[in-house]
């Protein structure tokens, strides 16, 4: 399998070109002094003042923050449990169901979801009184719902991975149920518990369409911002707001690599 | 606990019912019960008020309690072309546009899966990277790109080949092009899953009795790369379909696609009974490739 293939390489640098050049041009122009995207006029930092002083867009960012890291928690939380069950339970009765609850929010619009959610919180709200006004609470439950598929399909894949002898020598030892989860799985998944919280803070702090129907008058997501903002036309603002989420998503993923790095080689050890 | 063995089994079987009724519950409460309150909302009637719909369930002025079933929402969708203009519409798109994913997606997987080993990981992460920076900015980009003081008529102006601005931002390809560049990384994954597991003995054995590489490619890789495709298709095709964010704002008026409609509906014209039969139409048209990928999916759990 030693020959090259030229045009392999050709079509996955085509590729790459194609996902990284527009997300370069957002970094680019948001350090433009010109309003236009088209016109250079030099080098400046004034966008990223603007964006400090905008105190909707600083507010919406906050928000969204405290949203998603609420919801990716209790995400990691039903998604592990439902992970668990799904790997390690066995048949039980609505076993079918569970499984397709689980898999479905991975794939159905959002649309669909969101406007579900919300009727969901209307008919609740004229029969029990709860909630009575929507905002940052319903986020938060209509964000956990769909993050918590994500979590599950990223544990019950680690658990169907791993070895379960490991377990079972350690009930043979007589460590206890609780004492096997706590000493033996959870170490072993905990890079997925990771993966999966971090998966779902992301999807949390992207979502626009879930938001915007289950939020109320008092909550506007960063993400709702941006997009009434993007329809009156392009800002460089929120050029630099780009550059900034671009940011931090690298920081966190070089870290992410290097903790990986010291995990494997923890367990080689 | 001195209840020796009787009481670990009793603790183990609570501990099984907690790990499961809690997400169950959960479940059922805010992801499946929604949805029979939706097919139930699409069979009441519009109303002004608070909630703007009017109950199933009334009282006559008999004192009985009567279902009143209203479906003049789906007829309405049925007979009015413009919703169903705009399920074909949204069918057709979302097609094209898994298709072209996987002209772009397949080259690149199979690239990927070609790779030194050690290389592998670092490719794959840098396909899925941009997935991970904000959806809405990654749209803004082309909004930039394709509008008609936008970069791209900007560098085709300069090199001479046009004289005045294309009309780029605002069509079906400006549609095309932005659910491509979201959900390229659906498609690059499964399809890479595939490839990867592909055995090359295979190939060397399609070599060995003479096939050239192209007739190997088509007769060994691409039919046992088969399940990739289809579960990359199905990734793209199904939130294609009620995309809204990408044809709202990459596409002209004339993309109304089904999500859009749906949106509109809902927020625009504060029509709820109709927003929920949409909706219901929506889950209805995508109820086969949804049972198809959770099929595929379940059979990738237990292998």
């Amino acid at each position: 399998m030693s020959r090259r293939l030229p045009w392999l390489g050709l079509a996955l640098g085509a590729g790459y070109a194609f996902l990284y050049l527009p997300i370069a041009l957002l970094v680019l122009l948001s350090f433009n002094d010109s309003r236009l995207v088209t016109s250079w006029t030099g080098f400046s930092f004034r966008w990223y003042t603007a964006l400090w002083n905008n105190d909707q867009l600083v507010g919406a960012a906050i928000l969204s923050l405290r949203i998603a890291a609420v919801s990716a928690t209790g995400a990691l939380v039903l998604g592990t449990l439902a992970g668990f069950a799904l790997a390690r339970l066995g048949a039980f009765r609505g076993r079918t169901l569970f499984g397709a609850m689980v898999a479905s929010p991975l794939v159905m619009p959002e649309v669909i979801t969101g406007l579900s959610l919300l009727l969901l919180f209307v008919a609740l709200a004229a029969v029990t009184g709860w909630p009575g006004e929507r905002g940052v609470t319903t986020i938060t439950i209509a964000h956990i719902t769909f993050a918590t598929a994500y979590v599950a399909v990223v544990v019950q894949s680690r658990l169907a991975d791993f070895d379960e002898s490991l377990e079972e020598a350690a009930m043979d030892l007589g460590a206890r149920p609780w004492t096997v989860f706590a000493t033996i799985t959870l170490p072993l998944i905990a890079p997925a518990l990771a993966s999966g919280w971090l998966l779902a803070f992301t999807l949390s702090l992207d979502d626009l369409v879930i938001a915007s129907f289950t939020s109320g008058p008092g909550a506007t997501t960063l993400p709702m911002v941006v997009f009434s903002a993007m329809r009156l036309g392009l800002t460089p603002e929120l050029f630099a707001l780009a550059t900034i989420i671009i940011a931090m998503v690298s920081v966190c993923l070089v870290l992410a690599l290097r903790l990986g790095r010291v995990a494997s080689a923890a367990a080689r050890v | 606990m001195n209840g020796g063995g009787g009481a670990s089994i009793a603790s183990g079987r609570l501990a099984r019912l907690v790990v499961l009724a809690l997400p169950y519950l959960w479940l059922l409460l805010f992801f499946l019960l929604p949805f029979l309150i939706v097919a139930k909302i699409a069979l009441s009637e519009i109303a002004v008020g608070i909630p703007p719909y009017a109950p199933i369930l009334r009282w006559t002025e008999e004192n009985v309690l009567t279902v009143v079933l209203n479906f003049g929402s789906f007829a309405t969708l049925l007979e009015d072309g413009f919703y169903l203009d705009a399920y074909l519409r949204s069918l057709r798109v979302a097609g094209i546009s898994a298709l072209l994913c996987l002209l772009v997606g397949y080259p690149m997987a199979y690239a990927i899966a070609r790779a030194p080993e050690h290389r592998r990981n670092l490719l794959l992460l840098l396909v899925v990277l941009p997935f991970w920076t904000s959806f809405l900015l990654r749209v803004m980009a082309w909004i930039g790109i394709l509008q008609d003081q936008g970069v791209l008529n900007a560098l085709l102006l300069s090199l001479g080949l046009i004289s005045e601005p294309l009309r780029l931002l605002y069509t079906e390809g400006a549609v095309y092009v932005g659910i491509v560049y979201c959900y390229l990384p659906f498609m690059v994954l499964p399809l890479y899953a595939t490839l990867a597991k592909l055995d090359p003995v295979l190939l060397e054995a399609a070599a060995d009795l003479g096939a050239r590489p192209f007739r190997a490619f088509l007769t060994v890789t691409l039919p046992l790369s088969m399940p990739g495709i289809l579960a990359g298709c199905m990734l793209v095709f199904i939130p294609a379909v009620g995309e809204f964010v990408i044809p709202e704002l990459l596409g002209g008026p004339a993309a109304q696609l089904a999500g859009r409609v749906l949106w509109v509906e809902f927020f625009q014209n504060r029509d709820w009974p109709m927003a929920s039969a949409l909706a219901v139409a929506l889950l209805v048209l995508l109820v086969v490739p949804i049972a198809a990928f959770q099929r595929h999916a379940a059979r990738r759990g237990r292998a």
